[in-house]
Order: C-alpha cells, then sequence, then structure tokens
C-alpha cells in the first residue's frame, strides 16, 4: 500500500513527466488529447487519494526527504490536514480545467504554447501546498508563478497580452521578494528554515508583525488583495481560459494556503492587533474588488474582478479567526476559520465554472465584450445554464454554495461583540456592512454578467452565429454547476470535513454537524441559528412545483408569440437594448461618482447634424493613479536622468571613473 | 402525533399568508382611496385581477427564453417559502429552524435576481431600466436590512426569527435605542423592498418612473398572476416581520393549543390591519422621490442600522 504523501509526491511526478512529453509530441496532432486526459487521470488519483486522506485518515503527518535542495537540509515535503484539503482544491480545479481543455484545446491557435506549462503549472501548485521548508516552498512557489506566466503569454500576440505579462512578472517578482524577507525573518539568525524548526521557534512580537506585514504584500499580491491586485484583472483574463479558471479558482487559493500556513501555523499564536489590518485589508477588498466589476465590460475582467471580491471576504473571515484566535475564543475562531475555508473551496467551484462558461462563449463567437453579445441563452443553452447556475452560486443566493459560506461568515460576525479590544468592537461592525454591501452589489454584477451576455436580443452578427460548445466543455461545466448545488444543500459534510483541520491548526472545532436532525447545519447552537439548504431547496422545488401544477390544472393554458410590447415603442435595432455600461449607469452615479470620479460626458451632435450622438464614460482607477502611476513615473523620470551616462566622451568617463574611485577611497579610509 | 399538529400548524401558516395577501393589499388600495376621497374598489379586488389574469392569454415576446418563462414560478416559491417562515399568528413552527432571517433575506434576494434576469430577458429598453434600477435600490437595501438583523440578532442573542419574537415578547426587553434605530431602518427598507412610496409608486403608469413595474412590463396573462401574488406575499412578510418582531403582541407561543392559536390569528389580522392602515396613510401624505434620490434615502436606513449595530457592540445594554 502506497502512503498518501507518496502518491501525491508520484502524481507530481507525473505531471512534470507529461509536461516533458508534450514538449516531445509538440509536432503530433494528438499532442492535445493526450497531454489532457493524461492531465485529468493524474488529477483525478491526487484528488481521489487527498480526499481519501482527508476525510477518512485519522492518519498522523506524513514527511518526505528528497536529496535536492539545500545541501545541509534537503528537499522536506509533508501532507497535513492543511495540505490535504488545498491538494482537493488545486486538483480538482486541475480535474476540471483538464476535462474542459480536452474540449477547449483543440480552438487553441497555437496549442505548443499552452500545452508544455498546463501539466507543470499543476505541479507546481501542487508541490507548494506538499512543500515542508521555506526553500522548497519559495522554489515551487516560483516554478508556479513562472508557469502561469508562460501560460498568459500564449496568446502573447494579442492586444494587452504583453502589458499583462509585464506587470504580472513585476508583481510576481516582489511578492516572493517579500516572501524571502518574511522566511528570512521566521528562520532568524540560526537559519533554521524546515517549517518543524520555524514552529518550534519563539518569535518575538516584533518578528511577527514583520512577517504579518510581508506576508500580506506577498501571499497577499498573489491572492489579489487591494492595493496589489492590479495584475490580476490584467493576466487572468488573457490567459486561455481554463487558465483563466486555474488561475482565479485554484492559484488565488494557492497563495491564500501560504498566507494561512505561515500566520496561523508557523507563527504561533496571533496578537489581536494583526486581526485589525487583515479585517481592513479584506473589507477593503471586497467592495472595491465588486465595484471594480460592476463598472467592466469585458466578461473575463469581470469574473477576474470578482476573485478580488471573493480573497477579500476570505481574507475578512481569516481576520476574524485571528481576532478570535487571539483572544482564545477557540469556537467562533473555528467557525470563521471553517467559513473561510468553505468559501475557498466554494470559489474554486464556482469561480472555475464561470471561466469555462466565459471560455464557451468566447470559442462560440469570439468576443470577450458583454457590449458585443447577447441572447446566447438561444443559441447556447447547456452554457447559459450553467453559468446561470454559477452566478447564483457566486451572488450568495440560497439554497447554493456561496450562501452557506456567507452566512457562516456572518454568524461569526454575530459571535465578536465578544471581543474585548475596542479597535475591534468598531472594525468588525464595519465590516459586516462592508461584506453586506459587497454581496448585495455581487447579486448586481451577476445580474449584468448574465443578463447582457446570455439575455436580450444578439448585438453582433458573431452573437447571432453561436453555437453550443462540445461536449468536454459542457460536461466539465455540469460538474461544477453539481458541485456548488451540492455544497449548498449539504454544508454539513463539508463543514465536518474541515473540523480536522481547525483542531490541529486552532485547537478547537465546530459542532459535529451529522449529528443534526435533518442534516442542518448549526454553528454554535440551534437556538442561536441555523439552516438547512437541502429542506429550503425541497420547498422551494414544493411550492414551485404546485403553483405550476395549480396553474396548469386551472388557468388558461393559452400562449400566443408576438412582438415585444415594450409600452408600445419596440426598438427597431438590439443597440437600443439596455448594455453593460447602461446597466451600471445607476451603481456608477451612486459608488462611482466617490470610488472612480465616473464622469458620464454626451456630446450630441448640432442640431440638423444628422451624425450619431455619443456617450462616453470617464473613469479613473483610483489604486493605479494614486499608487502606481507615481512609481512608475519616478522610475521612468531616474531611468531617463540616468540614461545621460549613456552618451559621455571617453574623458568624461575617465573623469567619472575617477571620482568614484576618490570616493570610494575616502569612504574607506574614514571608515577604518 | 406531535409531528402530525406540527406540520398541521405549520400548513395553516402556508395558507394563511396565500389567502390574506391579496386581502391586505385590496385593503391598503381601499384605504388610499377612501383617503381621497374616493370610493375606490371593493377589498377583494385583488383575487378577482388575480382570477381573470389566471382565465386570460399570455401574450409573450418572440425571443423570450425558458427564463422568462420558470421566473414567474420561481420568484413566487421563492417568497412564499420566505413568508412561511416568519412566524405570523404562532412561533417556533416546525420549519422555522430551517432557515433564519439571513436565510430569509436572502430568499426574497433569490426571488429578485430572477426578475431582474426577466426584466433583460426580451431585451427591450424598459425592462432594462427598470432591471438596472431595481439592482441598484437592491445593492443599498440589502445590506441596510443585513444590518438591522444584526441588530436585532446582537439584542436577541439569535438570528431565529421564532427565537427572536419569544425574546421580543418576554418582558426583559425594555426600550432600546438601536431597536429604534432597526425599526426604522426596517420600516424604510420594507418601503423599498415592496415598491412603495416614496422609492417607487405601485399605481403608476407613466413608465419613466416605474421601477418594478418596468422591469415586469413584458409579463401578461397567468405569468403575471403569479408575479403579482409574490409581490402582495411579499407586502405581506414585511409587515409580518415588523409585527413579529416589535409587536409580539398575543403571538401564541408553540404549542399553546388552539385557544392561543386563535387568539394569534385574531391579533395577527388586527396588526395586519393597523400596519396596512399606517402604510395607506404614510403613502397618502408623501411623494414620489426622484430615482436618485433614493440612494440617500437607503443610505439613512444603512446607516440607522450600521449604528444600531455599532451600540450594540460598543454595550449590550443600548
Amino acid at each position: 500500500m502506497i502512503s498518501a504523501l507518496a502518491l501525491q509526491m508520484w502524481c507530481v511526478a507525473g505531471l512534470l513527466a507529461v509536461a516533458i512529453l508534450a514538449v516531445a509530441l509538440s509536432r503530433s496532432k494528438t499532442s492535445t488529447s493526450v497531454v489532457y486526459s493524461a492531465s485529468l487521470a493524474i488529477c483525478v488519483a491526487a484528488l481521489s487519494g487527498s480526499l481519501y486522506w482527508l476525510v477518512g485518515g485519522k492518519a498522523n503527518a506524513s514527511d518526505l526527504t528528497l536529496p535536492i535542495g539545500l545541501p545541509w537540509l534537503g528537499a522536506h515535503f509533508r501532507l497535513d490536514v492543511l495540505a490535504s484539503f488545498f491538494l482537493v482544491v488545486v486538483n480538482l480545479g486541475g480535474a476540471s480545467a483538464s476535462l474542459y481543455g480536452l474540449g477547449y484545446g483543440d480552438h487553441d491557435p497555437a496549442p505548443n504554447r499552452v500545452l508544455p506549462f498546463f501539466p507543470a503549472y499543476l505541479a507546481g501548485m501542487n508541490l507548494v501546498v506538499l512543500a515542508d521548508d521555506a526553500f522548497s516552498f519559495l522554489l515551487c512557489w516560483e516554478f508556479m508563478s513562472l508557469a502561469s506566466w508562460a501560460l498568459v503569454m500564449a496568446h502573447h500576440r494579442e492586444a494587452g497580452t504583453a502589458r499583462a505579462g509585464y506587470i504580472y512578472l513585476l508583481m510576481a517578482s516582489f511578492g516572493t521578494l517579500a516572501l524571502l524577507l518574511a522566511f528570512g525573518l521566521l528562520a532568524g539568525p540560526a537559519g533554521g528554515y524546515g517549517f518543524a524548526a520555524i514552529r518550534a521557534a519563539q518569535h518575538t512580537p516584533y518578528v511577527a508583525t514583520l512577517v504579518l506585514i510581508l506576508m500580506l504584500l506577498g501571499a497577499g499580491s498573489k491572492a489579489g488583495l487591494v492595493p496589489l491586485h492590479v495584475w490580476l484583472p490584467l493576466a487572468h483574463p488573457a490567459a486561455p481560459s481554463h487558465v483563466s479558471a486555474l488561475m482565479s479558482g485554484v492559484m488565488t487559493k494557492v497563495a491564500i494556503y501560504g498566507f494561512i500556513r505561515v500566520i496561523f501555523d508557523l507563527l504561533g499564536q496571533p496578537s489581536w492587533s494583526a486581526s485589525v489590518v487583515v479585517l481592513f485589508l479584506g473589507g477593503i477588498t471586497a467592495v472595491m474588488g465588486i465595484l471594480y466589476a460592476m463598472m467592466e465590460r469585458d466578461l473575463k475582467r469581470l469574473l477576474a474582478y470578482s476573485t478580488i471580491e471573493n480573497v477579500g471576504i476570505i481574507f475578512v473571515s481569516l481576520g476574524l479567526a485571528l481576532a478570535f484566535q487571539a483572544n482564545g475564543l477557540k469556537l467562533a475562531a473555528a467557525l470563521a476559520f471553517s467559513a473561510a475555508l468553505f468559501h475557498v473551496l466554494n470559489h474554486s467551484f464556482f469561480k472555475s465554472l464561470l471561466f469555462f462558461g466565459a471560455g464557451a462563449v468566447l470559442t462560440s463567437t469570439g468576443e470577450r465584450d458583454m457590449e458585443k453579445l447577447g441572447g446566447l441563452i438561444h443559441r447556447m443553452p447547456f452554457t447559459s445554464f450553467a453559468f446561470l447556475v454559477g452566478c447564483v452560486a457566486i451572488s450568495a443566493l440560497p439554497p447554493f454554495n456561496g450562501f452557506v459560506s456567507e452566512w457562516l461568515i456572518f454568524q461569526a460576525v454575530l459571535q465578536s461583540p465578544e471581543l474585548p479590544q475596542w479597535a475591534l468592537k468598531i472594525m468588525v461592525p464595519a465590516v459586516g456592512a462592508t461584506l453586506a454591501l459587497a454581496a448585495a452589489l455581487a447579486g448586481a454584477c451577476f445580474v449584468k454578467a448574465f443578463g447582457v451576455t446570455f439575455l436580450g436580443r444578439a448585438r453582433s452578427p458573431a452573437a447571432e452565429a453561436a453555437h453550443e460548445v462540445d461536449r468536454y466543455s459542457l460536461s466539465a461545466m455540469f460538474i461544477l454547476a453539481t458541485l456548488c448545488l451540492l455544497a449548498g444543500i449539504l454544508p454539513g459534510l463539508v463543514i465536518d470535513a474541515l473540523a480536522p483541520i481547525t483542531v490541529e491548526i486552532l485547537g478547537g472545532a465546530m459542532p459535529i454537524q451529522a449529528n443534526e436532525p435533518w442534516l442542518s447545519i448549526v454553528p454554535i447552537a440551534e437556538s442561536r441559528s441555523s439552516y438547512n439548504g437541502l429542506l429550503v431547496m425541497v420547498f422551494i422545488t414544493i411550492s414551485a412545483s404546485s403553483a405550476v401544477y395549480f396553474i396548469h390544472r386551472f388557468a388558461s393554458h393559452a400562449l400566443r408569440r408576438g412582438p415585444a410590447w415594450g409600452c408600445g415603442f419596440s426598438d427597431p435595432t438590439p443597440a437600443a437594448q439596455y448594455s453593460a455600461g447602461s446597466f451600471a449607469q445607476p451603481i456608477r452615479r451612486v459608488f462611482g461618482t466617490l470610488v472612480f470620479r465616473a464622469r458620464d460626458h454626451v456630446e450630441m451632435p448640432q442640431p440638423g447634424d444628422v451624425g450619431p450622438a455619443r456617450l462616453k464614460i470617464e473613469l479613473h482607477d483610483p489604486i493605479w493613479e494614486t499608487i502606481y502611476a507615481p512609481i512608475a513615473g519616478a522610475v521612468g523620470f531616474s531611468a531617463e536622468w540616468l540614461n545621460r551616462l549613456q552618451f559621455l566622451t571617453i574623458r568624461q568617463y575617465l573623469s567619472l571613473v575617477f571620482a568614484t574611485l576618490v570616493t570610494l577611497l575616502l569612504v574607506l579610509a574614514i571608515w577604518s | 402525533m406531535v409531528v402530525i399538529s406540527d406540520i398541521l400548524v405549520q400548513g395553516v401558516q402556508m395558507l394563511l399568508v396565500l389567502l390574506l395577501a391579496p386581502l391586505l393589499t385590496g385593503f391598503v388600495r381601499k384605504v388610499k382611496a377612501r383617503l381621497v376621497r374616493r370610493k375606490g374598489a371593493s377589498v377583494f379586488q385583488p383575487y378577482r385581477d388575480l382570477l381573470r389574469l389566471l382565465r386570460k392569454e399570455v401574450v409573450l415576446a418572440e425571443n423570450a427564453s425558458w427564463l422568462f418563462r420558470v421566473t414567474p414560478y420561481v420568484t413566487f416559491a421563492a417568497i412564499w417559502v420566505a413568508a412561511a417562515l416568519v412566524p405570523t399568528f404562532a412561533t417556533g413552527l416546525l420549519f422555522n429552524w430551517t432557515a433564519d432571517l439571513i436565510a430569509i433575506v436572502a430568499l426574497l434576494g433569490s426571488a429578485r435576481f430572477f426578475l431582474a434576469l426577466a426584466g433583460m430577458d426580451v431585451g427591450t429598453s424598459f425592462g432594462g431600466i427598470g432591471s438596472s434600477r431595481e439592482v441598484m435600490i437592491a445593492a443599498l437595501a440589502e445590506p441596510a436590512m443585513l444590518l438591522i438583523v444584526f441588530c436585532m440578532a446582537l439584542v436577541a442573542g439569535s438570528t431565529q426569527l421564532s427565537t427572536v419574537a419569544n425574546f421580543m415578547a418576554s418582558s426583559y426587553v425594555g426600550l432600546r435605542v438601536s431597536l429604534g434605530m432597526a425599526v426604522i431602518a426596517l420600516i424604510m427598507v420594507a418601503l423599498a423592498e415592496n415598491a412603495r412610496i416614496p422609492v417607487d409608486n405601485p399605481a403608476t403608469h407613466l413608465e419613466l418612473t416605474m421601477v418594478h413595474e418596468a422591469m415586469v412590463l413584458e409579463y401578461s396573462g397567468r405569468h403575471l398572476a403569479m408575479i403579482e401574488f409574490g409581490a402582495f406575499l411579499k407586502l405581506l412578510l414585511y409587515i409580518s416581520l415588523i409585527a413579529c418582531v416589535f409587536l409580539p403582541w398575543k403571538i401564541a407561543v408553540f404549542g399553546t393549543g388552539p385557544l392561543a392559536y386563535a387568539v394569534g390569528v385574531a391579533a395577527y389580522v388586527v396588526k395586519l390591519a393597523v400596519a396596512g392602515f399606517s402604510l395607506a396613510l404614510f403613502e397618502t401624505a408623501t411623494a414620489k422621490m426622484r430615482v436618485f434620490r433614493v440612494p440617500q434615502f437607503l443610505g439613512a436606513a444603512l446607516m440607522l442600522g450600521l449604528l444600531g449595530t455599532l451600540l450594540l457592540f460598543v454595550s449590550k445594554s443600548f
């Protein structure tokens, strides 16, 4: 019997072998199906291994040391419950993306730019989760970043891809630098880079604060925390859609794994002031992310911005867990932490599903711009159904899964008056309000995403000529849609599966949900709150079908198709419909004037002129303009200034060398 | 035996809300008409309207999709389930613990989500304008509602409506600043959610001023009947919610026997009548506001809810 960790490592080795095989097969026509089916098989194996280990296993964590990496350390790998949960997320995402890729990959104009990197990217994400020393962690982290960068650059001739790749590379290097420093601080002067040594060491509050800041910069930039999110809405949509799904649905979760591993596991008992920072950043991220998404007209960028929102929600929940843990409220901490992990899982389900849907739209119409889509529900019925399920789930509506995790987070917020610190007493209700606002705006945003893309009349010939996509893509979407529903109606099973993790990380757990009657979930006690997704679903089904039965039994059956009524004013062209921009107009006016300094400019033609009137929407990205543009400006300015050194005469160069030499000697003389 | 009586009481509640909802709307319309010295239609007119709509043929726009035809039933079912979960005449109903207040708010959110999508389905500008304004209102009303829920939950120590109602009916609630703020905010949200004056006008036929009615403009026949019925139920739901939390007078505690239930039903009908009368009075005395004044109105509700919650975080005694 092979050990669970060995199985995972063999799967990683298998994925790397597939990557090499993809290079070897690059001339062959079958390479697409070979690579994706091999990745699918390996991911399913790794998924079932880690799932079995997480749910069924009472086994202890297992270690493995490979003789590579730092010579005196070796490369440590470890499988514990936290890692196994994230392995489930990674490999489920990997398996569904591979299945989707079997169909989607056929449409790729340059498959050899994707195929070798796809399995390598999956292997990288698996390795980050398995790594058990700082060196392997950082190495695998960089491997994952570079593989995803290569995938972002797959369609390198498309407008904007080069810029996206450039900014991604910069931000990824910045993030890794922060992580490097964080691990350096954690290892201390003795250089104990193994996670076991770090865990055993005592860290001073000063080091803990610095590590928190560095982790927020390092893991936060990869996860998309505002204001480090700028690369994310550029890079995620630029990649092929199944890779976008992996980047948004899975890689952000790997970043969150890094944050949890260091802050909750390695650093020991947290301080409450850490939670204030995490809560604040999480709240800002959630609201800003969804407001950006609301303003967006590109479907894939909208989804990427919504990822930022969900990362914010997860960080809020982690911040609550930190606050409770710092004050020794184990049960509440376990509730908040389980809610965060549940949302991690949920987001990986529905975000992958939505990106697959966007990819299906892209293959079938060649458009990502929602203003050129519309009416796809008639021509792509299955895709639109799956996409609708994803929209309902991500908008946190019962009985789907998104609601359950947000409900748990709200229950955790309601536990927080017990926190003694005043800063938290003020912060938590404010963050609760931002979460509620973000949830409501998410609903509005996904009404827009689905309504403009799939409903109404086609806005372009491409949308008119759309057709349903292949069966592999559809089955990947429907599997994820089913998972969204199952996690929504059977949340108790998920919470119970998460219990070993909260026990290991926090030392407490939520009540066992399997003991509750009727599969309800009860976070604290039944008198406080309970929710039963299954019964809500059954009730809705029964009352809807009884309404349908009654109507069809007693009411008139007559039905006539006619032109749309529209109050007698029938719009002649599809352009007269509401578009993404006009749908967002009320929210742009309410929130956008404050946040984005949004202005609508209407240019009317002169009287008698038959030219069209034009509406121009002016939006300013506050974070880009206040943080990134000045930095880019300063770099540009100094580069310009230094550039003068390139055009000196030989005499000037020699005097420069002489001056440098004298200065250095002077410094040495004074120093010693 | 206990289970059977439980199911019976739950069933009675579900039928009761179904029966009373059109009557409540009819009553509000009647009072409004009388207040402006019109004779007004009978209080039973909404039932007749529903029956008439059920008998009529459905005229469906040419490019309406399956979503357009499914939405009336989904919306109706979601609102009906939500309305059945709010204690009306008795607390501790069989299925009260399936969903708490947050879930009820979210169920209403589901109903609105589908209605807003249906508004965009046909692809007319009126549907779009209705949907986009509806989600704008919802984007403010929903967080306000959740903060009100937080407020009540922090006072009562539970988000279960039955527990909250039992707690509020008990003697040791007293007058609280936070609950005062919550009730004002809740009334403001209820006006917005039910498309009442001053946020929206349920009786208007001037298209550009409509929100909810513009969204459902393309519906006819039995589909329209379901949507109208859903709207009646939603009004009843909000009034029941306000009544059971802030006015739990004579509400029957679970298992106290048929007499207490009868008293509970009578008290419930009285509460509905009082609330309906106040609503009609308020609507007659106020003018509808411009669409872009609504965010300020709802922003005030949001801030009241936040302030109430903050006060409770500071001290449990507020």
